[in-house]
C-alpha cells in the first residue's frame, strides 16, 4: 500500500512537472507575451516597456524564467495578479468554493439519476425505456451545454419565472440557504446533463456484468425480494467501477463547470479564467491551469485509493 | 515471451469487409446520421444560392421578424438579416472546421500513437507522458487559453482545436499498435527485412484503422461543439462571418424578445453533433472497435 502510494505520488509529480512546462510554454510563447496588455497603455514608450520587461524578468532566457517561477511556486508563491496585485492563490481559492459547490451538486444529480436510468435500462434491456435512454444519452452528449443553459434560462426564468437567470445569490437578498439552493438548481442541472448521460451508460453496462453472477442467483434463490437484490446486492457492486470513473471525469466536469458558469454568471473558477484571459492576467491564468491539473491528478489518485478500500479484490500495484 | 502475451490478449484486427458494412446498415441511428450529415453538407453548399437573401445584407426595416415572415422562413436577426441563409453559411464554416480539425488531430494523434507503440521504451514513455499531461487540463481550458492569444480565423481556430483534441486518438492508436506489435505477422515482416517505416505504416496502421475511423468520427462531433463554444464566447469566428457558435453569442441578449435567434443555431449544432455521434456509434459496432472516447 505504502509503496503503491509513493509510486503513484511520484508519477503524479512527474506529470505535474510536464504540465507546468506545457502551461508555461503556451503562455510565454504566445504573441505579445505577458507585456501585451501594457503595450496598449498610451504614453508608455518602448524604453518604459523594456524597463518593465527587465523588472519582471521577461528579458531573460525562457528556461531561466521557468526555473525561477517553479522555485517560487514550490515555495508557495504563485505570483500576483496583474489586475489587482492580490496573491494568485488567494484569488483562486476565493473562487474555488463556488465551482466545487456546482460540481458537487452536479455529481450528486448525475449519480442518482444515472444510477436509476442505468439500473432500469439494465433490467429491462432492449425495452422501449432502454432504447429511449440510449438515444437520449447520445443526444444529451451532443447538445451544446451553453445552449442548453440558454434554453433553460428562456423556459424557467424568462417564461415561467421559476428560477433566477444567474448569480449565486439574490443581490441584496438575505443570503439564506434556500436562496443559495434556488440559484444552484439551474446551473447544476445543466452541468449534470452530460454527466447523467455518461453515468447512466456506464452503470447500465456495469449492472449487466453483475446481474449474471452467481451471488445474485443465490440472493434470488434465498427468496429475497427482487428490489432488494437489485438495489442492494447488485447496484452496490455495479457501482464499484464507477469510483474510477468519478476520478477520470474531473477534467470533463471542470470544463463543463466553466461553460455553465459563463451562461449563469456563476462566480467560480471558470468565470475567473475567462475574465483573466480578457485582462491578459498571466499569473492567474497559469495558476488556474496548474490548479485544474492538480485537481485532475488528485482525483485520479483518490479514486484509485477508494476503489482499493471499497473492493478488497483490487490489488494496488 | 512476447508471443504468449500476444496470444493472451488478441488485438482487434479489423477487416473492413461486407460483414462490417452489413452491421453498419442495420444500425438505424447511424444511417439517420449519415443522411442528416449529407443533407446538411448539401444544404450548406447549394442552399445559400437558392435563397433570395444575402447572409450579410442588413435590412433595418425588417429586424427581429419572427418566423415565418414574408419569405424569411426562419425569421430575421437583430440586423434584419435572413436567419436561414445565415444558418447555412454558418454551416459551411462550422462543418468545415469540424472536418479540418478532425483531419489534423487524427493525423497528428495517429503519428504520435504509432511512433509510441512501435518504438516502445523511452520513446513510448516520453510521448505518452506528454499525452497524459495534456489530458490533465480540461480540454476547454486549454482551448480557451490558446484561443485568447491568437488572431482568430478559420485556419488558426482549426489548428488550436486540433491541438487540444489529438490526445485521445494517440492513446487509442498506441494501445492498438502496442498489442499488434507482438504479433507474428509483424515479426515476419521484420524478418523479411522490412524497414521501420514500412512496418509502421504498411503493416501496423492498416490493422489499427478501425478504431482510428471511429475516433475520427467522434472527433468531428467534438470539434463542432468546441468551435461553437469558443465562437459563442467571442474568441472564435468573428462577425459578420457567421458560425453556429457566434450566432448564439448575439442571441443571448435577445432571449426574451427573439428566442428563435437562439433556438435554431442550437438545434443545428445538436443535429450535426448527434449525427456524427450516431455514425461513430454505428461504426464502432460495425468495426467491433470497443473503446470509448469519453
Amino acid at each position: 500500500m505504502a509503496n503503491f502510494l509513493l509510486g503513484r505520488l511520484l508519477q503524479s509529480l512527474v506529470l505535474l512537472l510536464i504540465v507546468s512546462v506545457i502551461g508555461f510554454a503556451v503562455l510565454h510563447l504566445a504573441p505579445g507575451g505577458p507585456l501585451a496588455q501594457f503595450a496598449l497603455i498610451p504614453g508608455l514608450t518602448k524604453e518604459d516597456l523594456a524597463r518593465m520587461a527587465h523588472e519582471m524578468g521577461l528579458d531573460r532566457p525562457l528556461p531561466m524564467q521557468y526555473w525561477e517561477w517553479l522555485t517560487r511556486l514550490l515555495g508557495g508563491d504563485w505570483g500576483h495578479s496583474y489586475r489587482d496585485n492580490r496573491p494568485v492563490l488567494d484569488v483562486i481559492t476565493g473562487r474555488l468554493p463556488a465551482t466545487l459547490e456546482l460540481m458537487g451538486a452536479a455529481i450528486l444529480i448525475s449519480v442518482l439519476a444515472g444510477a436509476w436510468i442505468g439500473v432500469m435500462g439494465a433490467i429491462r434491456r432492449y425495452s422501449i425505456f432502454d432504447m429511449l435512454a440510449t438515444i437520449g444519452a447520445m443526444v444529451a452528449l451532443s447538445i451544446p451545454t451553453f445552449w442548453f443553459g440558454l434554453i433553460v434560462i428562456y423556459i424557467f426564468s424568462v417564461h415561467l419565472g421559476w428560477l433566477p437567470p444567474g448569480n449565486r445569490t439574490t443581490v441584496g437578498g438575505d443570503g439564506s440557504f434556500l436562496d443559495y439552493l434556488h440559484h444552484l438548481i439551474a446551473p447544476a442541472a445543466v452541468l449534470a446533463l452530460v454527466e447523467v448521460a455518461i453515468w447512466s451508460r456506464y452503470i447500465r453496462a456495469s449492472m449487466l456484468d453483475v446481474v449474471n453472477q452467481d451471488y445474485i442467483r443465490t440472493a434470488r434463490a434465498k427468496g429475497l425480494p427482487e428490489r432488494t437484490v437489485l438495489w442492494h446486492h447488485a447496484l452496490r457492486n455495479a457501482l464499484l467501477p464507477m469510483i474510477a470513473l468519478a476520478g477520470v471525469e474531473i477534467p470533463t466536469l471542470l470544463g463543463g463547470a466553466l461553460v455553465a458558469e459563463t451562461v449563469f454568471t456563476w462566480p467560480g473558477m471558470g468565470r475567473l479564467l475567462l475574465d483573466s484571459l480578457g485582462y491578459r492576467d498571466y499569473p492567474v491564468v497559469m495558476g488556474i491551469l496548474m490548479f485544474s491539473a492538480v485537481l485532475a491528478l488528485l482525483g485520479n489518485l483518490l479514486a484509485d485509493l477508494f476503489a482499493a478500500v471499497a473492493d478488497p479484490r483490487v490489488r494496488l500495484a | 515471451m512476447p508471443t504468449a502475451s500476444a496470444l493472451a490478449q488478441p488485438a482487434v484486427a479489423v477487416k473492413i469487409g461486407s460483414g462490417a458494412w452489413r452491421r453498419f446498415c442495420r444500425h438505424r441511428l447511424a444511417l439517420f446520421g449519415v443522411a442528416a450529415i449529407l443533407l446538411m453538407v448539401l444544404a450548406s453548399i447549394v442552399g445559400p444560392s437558392l435563397i433570395p437573401f444575402d447572409s450579410l445584407k442588413i435590412d433595418i426595416r425588417h429586424r427581429f421578424a419572427p418566423p415565418p415572415f414574408e419569405g424569411h422562413l426562419f425569421g430575421t436577426d437583430q440586423l434584419g438579416r435572413d436567419l436561414l441563409v445565415r444558418l447555412l453559411m454558418a454551416g459551411r464554416i462550422s462543418l468545415s472546421i469540424g472536418f479540418a480539425a478532425m483531419t489534423v488531430s487524427t493525423a497528428f494523434g495517429t503519428l504520435i500513437g504509432v511512433a509510441a507503440g512501435y518504438y516502445g521504451g523511452a520513446v513510448r514513455v516520453a510521448l505518452m507522458r506528454f499525452v497524459d499531461a495534456m489530458l490533465c487540463f480540461p480540454q476547454i481550458f486549454l482551448l480557451l487559453v490558446l484561443a485568447a492569444f491568437i488572431q482568430p480565423n478559420v485556419v488558426t481556430l482549426t489548428l488550436i482545436i486540433a491541438a487540444s483534441s489529438w490526445m485521445e486518438v494517440a492513446r487509442v492508436v498506441e494501445g492498438q499498435v502496442r498489442s499488434l506489435r507482438e504479433r507474428d505477422f509483424i515479426l515476419a515482416a521484420e524478418m523479411l527485412g522490412a524497414s521501420g517505416r514500412y512496418v509502421m505504416f504498411r503493416e501496423l496502421l492498416p490493422n489499427a484503422i478501425g478504431p482510428i475511423i471511429v475516433a475520427a468520427t467522434l472527433t468531428v462531433a467534438r470539434a463542432i461543439l468546441l468551435e461553437a463554444y469558443v465562437s459563442f464566447l467571442g474568441y472564435g469566428i468573428q462577425p459578420p462571418m457567421a458560425s453556429w457558435g457566434n450566432m448564439l453569442n448575439n442571441a443571448q441578449q435577445y432571449l426574451g424578445s427573439a428566442p428563435w435567434l437562439a433556438i435554431f443555431p442550437g438545434l443545428m449544432i445538436t443535429l450535426a453533433v448527434s449525427s456524427f455521434n450516431f455514425v461513430g456509434d454505428g461504426l464502432r459496432d460495425a468495426l467491433d472497435a470497443r473503446f470509448d472516447l469519453n
